[in-house]
């Protein structure tokens, strides 16, 4: 494996709430090798959007960061406000979810995709618009000149992320971060999209950590997935890996729930009990107990590390794994 | 299985800025007594509409909906109001669809009080009965206010207070899509055991055909405003006849490795309904389509039992 384009380490953010500190992500380690695809799994509140913005800094302003994140040998944590300003662009960049609200609605296509490159690459506004007609045909726009001059209410949905992917490509970054990129998205734009990131992905060279609530979007189309619970990676291993033999039990919870494709109509899903617990009351013990079939005293008085004890590549955090 | 909820070519049309958009066209449908139909479509195919339409909270501009003998299409107001009762509506969003200030007791007794039952001990009794049966503490709910609940929570109130009156037939608009993955299997199960112990009839519209098959019956698929196919769930995903179908079905992210995702599977995406293709609408993106699919609208027809097609060239040929 090549040596590591991001190491996040020890990551962890703190949020104060009205109900006290919320710990949105805590102590959690991840690497990624440039070209590599990082499919990062969970439910809503589990951390996976504020471990991105960790990534990128781009936390609120009151939330509190630990640990170091790691890119191309700098911490990003610790560098000026400026100097990150010149590092998004050209070597982070980021496909959030949904593309209305993350482009601008009084600015043209043209205006948004051209002014990244003019002030990252230092294009004059010529080469810049051509540029701009060339990426939109690249990521599957028709007519890219006159899209260029319309705004994004003009778009569809699809239409609209696939400007957001154009504009995040357009510096050529050596880390995309896409985050819920096809969740807004209808099911044969969803694949359409993902086909794009992935080939993309492919011909840059490029680093990308797929951020999602769906298994079946990263079974596909990662190389390695991390699975995060209550703001821990609770499992992470190579894909072929963690669908072959999941070890935690909330992986394999997860992936029951699923309606499957070849059950006959009216199957019982085997759904998770309960809820994620609250996230400003920690749980002394594993956060996925009080849910789990195999949990019991120990589960529930000591916090199981992430790791490989099996030296099989695959790490969980589990005292009863499958 | 004789049709409780019977649709006969209903039109549903809005008109924005001078044109004329035909959110649905000419769309029959039946839902036998008992069964589940599931209604399956992408973002404007005219699915939420329809549902509408058959609540006639949207009147539909042509076209007849019979509710168990009932032309719900010709009736008043007040009759309409009163047929409201054996037929309720449960919403995507289940946040947005409960008033944040009141509290869980009053919510789920407003039903009881539109239909004008006065005893308030009975009302409560009936509140606490259908709390429980959805799986909530009655004891502790009916005071507090919704923001207090996770969204699972609240569409489990959200169908406390669509089951209150009884009601023999549901709409149920993407009940699940707003719930994370966990959450959204214990709510299709919960709605599968009041289906069971109500008798209902449902009407679940979905645009996640794994979830949908989940729950239903007959699967109905839409494509800008008009039915693609409708058939038996099991028939539906083993041999889907309309290339849309297909498609659909290709496109679900599967979550397994050894699956490698179906590449560049279609292109494009729907055209506006403002101003669909001529013929078979969905000629554009199909790559079936040939002159007659410009020229001329396909008629949903019977290919084999209990599967109907709309579609010159379907793909069990």
């Amino acid at each position: 494996m090549d040596t590591a384009l991001l190491s996040v380490e020890a990551v962890s953010v703190v949020l104060p709430t009205p109900r006290g500190p919320l710990k949105a992500v805590d102590a959690v380690d991840l690497s990624l090798a440039p070209g590599r695809t990082l499919g990062v799994v969970g439910e809503s509140g589990c951390g996976k959007t504020m471990l991105s913005r960790a990534i990128l800094q781009l936390l609120p302003k009151r939330a509190k960061l630990d640990g170091r994140v790691m890119f191309n040998g700098r911490d990003l944590a610790a560098l000026q406000p400026e100097a990150l300003r010149r590092l998004r662009g050209p070597e982070l960049a980021v496909v959030f979810q949904d593309p209305m609200t993350s482009l601008n609605p009084v600015l043209t296509i043209g205006t948004q995709l051209v002014e990244t490159m003019q002030a990252h690459l230092g294009l004059d506004s010529a080469a810049a618009a051509k540029r701009g007609a060339e990426l939109l045909a690249e990521v599957g726009i028709p007519a890219p000149e006159q899209r260029l001059r319309q705004y994004p209410h003009q778009l569809s949905g699809g239409m609209r992320q696939r400007v957001a992917i154009a504009i995040a490509l357009s510096c050529e970054p050596k880390l995309l971060i896409a985050d819920e990129p096809t969740t807004a998205l209808d099911v044969t734009v969803q694949a359409q999209i993902l086909d794009l990131l992935a080939r993309e992905q492919r011909r840059r060279h490029m680093a990308m950590i797929i951020i999602t609530h769906d298994l079946g979007v990263v079974a596909g189309r990662t190389d390695e997935v991390a699975v995060m619970y209550a703001g821990r990676v609770v499992e992470r291993a190579p894909t072929p890996q963690l669908f072959a033999h999941m070890r935690m039990p909330y992986t394999e919870a997860l992936l029951a729930a699923i309606p499957k494709l070849d059950a006959p109509p009216h199957t019982t899903l085997p759904a998770i009990a309960g809820r994620p617990p609250d996230p400003t009351r920690p749980l002394p013990g594993c956060s996925f107990a009080p849910r789990c079939r195999y949990a019991d005293d120990r589960c529930q008085g000591a916090k199981p590390p992430l790791a490989d004890p099996e030296r099989a590549g695959a790490l969980y955090a589990c005292w009863h794994p499958l | 299985m004789t049709a409780l909820l019977s649709i006969e070519n209903l039109t549903v049309e809005y008109a924005i800025g001078g044109k004329t958009l035909s959110a649905v066209s000419g769309v029959s449908l039946q839902v036998g007594r008992g069964e589940t139909l599931g209604l399956v479509g992408e973002s404007g195919c005219g699915k939420s509409t329809l549902g509408r339409a058959v609540l006639q909270l949207r009147r539909p501009t042509a076209g007849k909906v019979t509710f168990d003998g009932t032309e719900l299409t010709g009736i008043d107001g007040e009759a309409m109001r009163r047929m409201r009762r054996r037929l309720q509506l449960i919403f995507q969003d289940p946040i947005a669809s409960l008033n944040p200030r009141r509290c869980v007791g009053d919510i789920v007794a407003e039903p009881l009080i539109i239909a004008g039952i006065k005893d308030k001990a009975e009302r409560a009794a009936r509140v606490r009965e259908v709390l429980t049966a959805v799986g909530l503490d009655a004891d502790l709910v009916t005071g507090r206010l919704p923001h207090e609940f996770s969204g699972g929570q609240c569409q489990r109130i959200s169908i406390a207070r669509a089951l209150i009156l009884e009601p023999q037939f549901v709409i149920c608009d993407e009940p699940v899509s707003a719930l994370d993955v966990s959450i959204r299997a214990q709510i299709l199960n919960l709605l599968e055991d009041m289906k069971r112990r109500y008798g209902l009839t449902l009407l679940f519209i979905a645009h996640d055909l794994a979830v949908v098959k989940a729950v239903s019956d007959r699967i109905a698929v839409m494509y800008l405003g008009k039915l693609c196919e409708v058939a038996p769930s099991e028939q539906l995903f083993r041999r889907p006849a309309h290339p849309y179908t297909a498609l659909l079905l290709e496109a679900i992210p599967v979550p397994d490795p050894t699956v490698r995702p179906a590449a560049n599977l279609v292109v494009g995406e729907p055209p506006s309904p403002l101003d669909p293709p001529s013929g078979c609408r969905f000629r554009t993106r199909c790559p079936r389509a040939d002159a007659r699919c410009a020229s001329e609208v396909p008629k949903l027809r019977e290919i084999n039992a209990g599967q109907f097609v709309a579609c010159h060239h379907p793909l069990t040929n």
